[in-house]
């Protein structure tokens, strides 16, 4: 609708397509079908469904509810399939039914801590779940036993798994987490993929299941990671607020974000292109230009207040000089004035779209192999789409 | 606002906006248990941060300890004689009391600091987080000005009151 439009009037680099407010709390993830009619977002410890039509504010479709405790991941995969999963350990899997409605399957994690992420294999016949167990479930379906079941990559593992990709190739799995690795493994699964696409890999000539492939140290926390399948090439954002980008020949490149301010997020536009986001609230584009990745622009950056902490100050001191002798009745009124003015903000300041920390972003069109506009989602219960 | 503050007051609140980015961390440790990791002794080192300390001059400083999904920000008030140290004990408590109100205050300060803030991902998440870092440089800006003020206070009621009780045994 004209939300959007209403709230941010003077946008002058238009790269904000629609803001859509959609819960009061934080939205750690979110994820759209196919053909991007609908929209998954956690809440809290809820999984809500949205049907989207256009820039017109999203639809309440469905509320998925099993978990009972923080939802911090949710995927859909290119069958429709919605995986969510929880601090509460487990995950599930939501089967698309003819009524509108999800049919929830518990899947067999075998983990003991926190689901952190989870992501559809491309083909979406399997997924990986990341956990607080240090430990990363790959998860498929067993015709046999009716279930969803999981294989273990446990080694060497030292940490809580924070974000995790798979290769367009779906053999090929990145992850990064807090020990400040990034490691990428092997989640070949016997039945499911077939040995011929991973011929003539740079990477590697055997796959078998859960091998460490590569192993990139980085010190910081990994808070993503994301492949460009056909460059083979794999960047990642750390705490340090760094982007990093490595090559299957190991050739690493860092640059660091302008604001100083860790990202959370990143997403490939094309080639050359990294968009990149995170608690400076507002994206970032880098750009590869003779071999070497710089800052290009902001997008949507708010122009920063000069002072924000000493507003109304100076006009207070100077008024209590007019009074010499304030009565006592009086001076307690003002000072109970001048307490409700305190945390009052102007409202012609102008902010960016998200007024908390991006956590996540996604393709949302494409075309001719760039994207062309990108999804986020925030810690402020908000989704903005952007035009890059 | 003396020439030292400002540079002070920047470097805390520069410290502070890089210490607040926290994430929703669920504990590796103990199940289903999701806490604020600075405030738990445990073996994961690697969820502990470097803590920041700044220091104005021996009595003004501020220590900041993050992790990955809490900051504990402590601050010490100056206190340059005793009347002012009854007077920040006296005032820190008063607010200490009242923890729950502040949502951001941790009921203890840390040893050899006067007061300290807690502040965990749920804060960040629910409030804008260059608001939490203006109220704290404005309380570490006003703390100072009340506690003189307060000194005055009491220096000119005990006047006062010396006088009016002394008064009656002149003759």
């Amino acid at each position: 609708m004209s939300y959007a439009a209403a709230k941010f009037p003077s946008n002058a680099d238009k790269s904000v397509l629609s803001v859509f407010k959609l819960i009061k709390g934080p939205i750690y993830s979110h994820c759209y079908n196919a053909d991007r009619s609908l929209l998954a977002i956690t809440s809290d410890n809820k999984c809500l469904v949205f049907q989207l039509s256009g820039t017109k504010q999203p639809r309440m479709f469905a509320t998925l509810e099993n978990h009972d405790k923080v939802v911090t991941a949710v995927d859909m995969s290119i069958h429709g399939r919605i995986v969510t999963c929880s601090q509460d350990r487990n995950a599930y899997v939501w089967e698309p039914l003819s009524d509108g409605t999800y049919k929830p399957t518990l899947v067999l994690l075998r983990i003991n801590r926190a689901a952190t992420c989870v992501k559809w294999a491309p083909n979406g016949y399997k997924f990986a779940v990341g956990s607080s167990a240090r430990i990363i479930a790959v998860c498929y379906y067993e015709h046999d036993n009716n279930w969803w079941v999981s294989k273990h990559i446990k080694k060497p593992i030292k940490s809580t798994v924070n974000c995790l990709e798979w290769h367009s190739n779906g053999v090929l799995l990145a992850c990064g987490g807090t020990d400040g690795f990034v490691r990428v493994f092997s989640g070949f699964v016997k039945g499911l993929d077939s040995k011929d696409i991973m011929a003539n890999s740079p990477w590697g000539t055997k796959f078998p299941f859960g091998s460490l492939i590569r192993e990139y140290y980085h010190g910081d926390y990994i808070h993503a990671v994301e492949w460009r399948s056909n460059l083979e090439k794999l960047a990642f954002v750390t705490h340090n607020g760094t982007l990093g980008i490595v090559d299957h020949q190991d050739h690493l490149q860092e640059v660091n974000s302008p604001d100083g301010l860790p990202f959370r997020a990143l997403v490939w536009i094309n080639d050359h292109e990294i968009l990149c986001a995170g608690y400076s609230c507002h994206p970032v584009l880098f750009a590869e230009s003779s071999q070497q990745w710089k800052f290009a622009k902001n997008l949507d950056k708010a122009a920063r207040s000069s002072s924000p902490a000493t507003t109304g100050q100076p006009g207070a001191t100077g008024d209590a000089e007019e009074e010499e002798n304030p009565t006592f009745g009086i001076s307690a009124l003002r000072k109970f004035k001048e307490l409700d003015l305190k945390g009052k903000v102007s409202t012609e300041q102008q902010e960016s779209a998200h007024d908390n920390a991006i956590v996540q972003l996604l393709p949302f069109a494409e075309s001719n192999g760039q994207v062309v506009q990108v999804s986020s989602c925030g810690l402020d219960g908000k989704v903005v789409l952007y035009n890059v | 606002m003396s020439q030292s503050l400002r540079p002070y007051l920047n470097a805390v609140r520069f410290s502070l906006e890089a210490a607040l980015t926290l994430s929703n961390f669920s504990s590796q440790e103990v199940e289903r248990h999701n806490r604020p990791e600075i405030e738990v002794a445990h073996q994961s080192a690697e969820l502990l941060l470097q803590p920041m300390h700044i220091s104005r001059n021996e009595n003004e400083q501020v220590l900041i300890e993050s992790s990955v999904n809490s900051v504990r920000v402590s601050l010490m008030v100056k206190q340059a004689d005793e009347i002012e140290q009854i007077l920040v004990h006296k005032f820190t408590r008063f607010l200490e009391q009242r923890a729950e109100a502040f949502y951001i205050l941790r009921r203890e300060p840390i040893k050899g600091y006067s007061i300290t803030f807690l502040i965990t991902n749920k804060h960040t998440e629910s409030m804008k987080t260059n608001k939490l870092v203006d109220f704290i440089i404005e309380f570490m800006e006003e703390v100072d000005k009340e506690i003189s003020e307060m000194k005055l206070f009491l220096n000119a009621r005990a006047r006062f009151v010396a006088e009016a009780y002394l008064g009656e045994f002149v003759y």
